[in-house]
């Protein structure tokens, strides 16, 4: 009985892990920039893959009766990991758009920034060259 | 049941780097391409996982781990490269 509860409740969260990551996969081939592309790896990905490893950590204790914390340590290293990954790659995009390097058409910031509305510009262009590279139009 | 479920995730999952494989080919900017390589990534983690499932052997974990630790420093690298030209300064 707890057997079966258990297999339903692995193939659950198998099913819906790799659903989800088909989905952010789909998502990164599929919208228009790199800023909406950018939600479907960090979010949409991240959590598929956590299934699956929840998934494994259900499985080996219950069905071949060996345990390990890896599972545990994978999924907070990943949900730890994935904003920051994802900040850098944003910070990278937006300063290459700055610089006028292979603009995207899609993104709006190939012509400019919106305003911040807090009187201060852009925190990622506050440091030393931003006078230099005209980027706080 | 449980075979038929990880061959389904299995399934999703390969599809679903082979999608990644195409924006890393296609991807019109340079931060596509690292994002692409991010997710790819992380989708070989789950590739691992499942695999090991489907093996029912719980010897790969520590390739997964390893794997999730150099694919975010490769990722923080090739950003760090890109915006300043450097990876240590």
């Amino acid at each position: 009985m707890v057997s079966t509860l258990l297999e339903i409740l692995v193939c659950g969260l198998l099913v819906f892990g790799g659903f989800f990551a088909l989905v952010g996969s789909w998502g990164l081939t599929r919208m228009p920039s790199l800023m909406t592309r950018l939600h479907g790896p960090t979010k949409v990905t991240t959590l598929g893959v956590g299934s699956c490893l929840i998934a494994s950590m259900i499985f080996f204790p219950a069905f071949k009766g060996s345990w390990s914390a890896h599972e545990l340590l994978i999924t907070l290293f990943l949900f730890l990991t994935a904003p920051i990954s994802a900040n850098m790659i944003a910070k990278a995009h937006l300063h290459r758009q700055g610089r006028g390097l292979d603009p995207n058409p899609m993104d709006d910031i190939a012509t400019g920034l919106p305003e911040t509305g807090v009187g201060s510009g852009w925190a990622t262009f506050e440091g030393e060259d931003s006078e230099k590279l005209d980027l706080n139009r | 049941m449980i075979a038929t479920a990880v061959l389904f995730a299995l399934g999703c999952v390969g599809l679903g780097m082979m999608l990644n494989l195409w924006r890393l080919l296609r991807g019109p900017t340079t931060a596509d391409r690292v994002l692409a390589l991010d997710t790819m990534t992380i989708n070989a983690i789950a590739l691992i996982v499942l695999i090991q499932i489907q093996m029912g052997s719980p010897v790969y974990f520590e390739a997964a781990l390893l794997l999730a630790m150099v694919g975010f420093v490769g990722t923080v690298a090739y950003c760090k490269f890109v915006l300043r030209g450097d990876v240590v300064e």
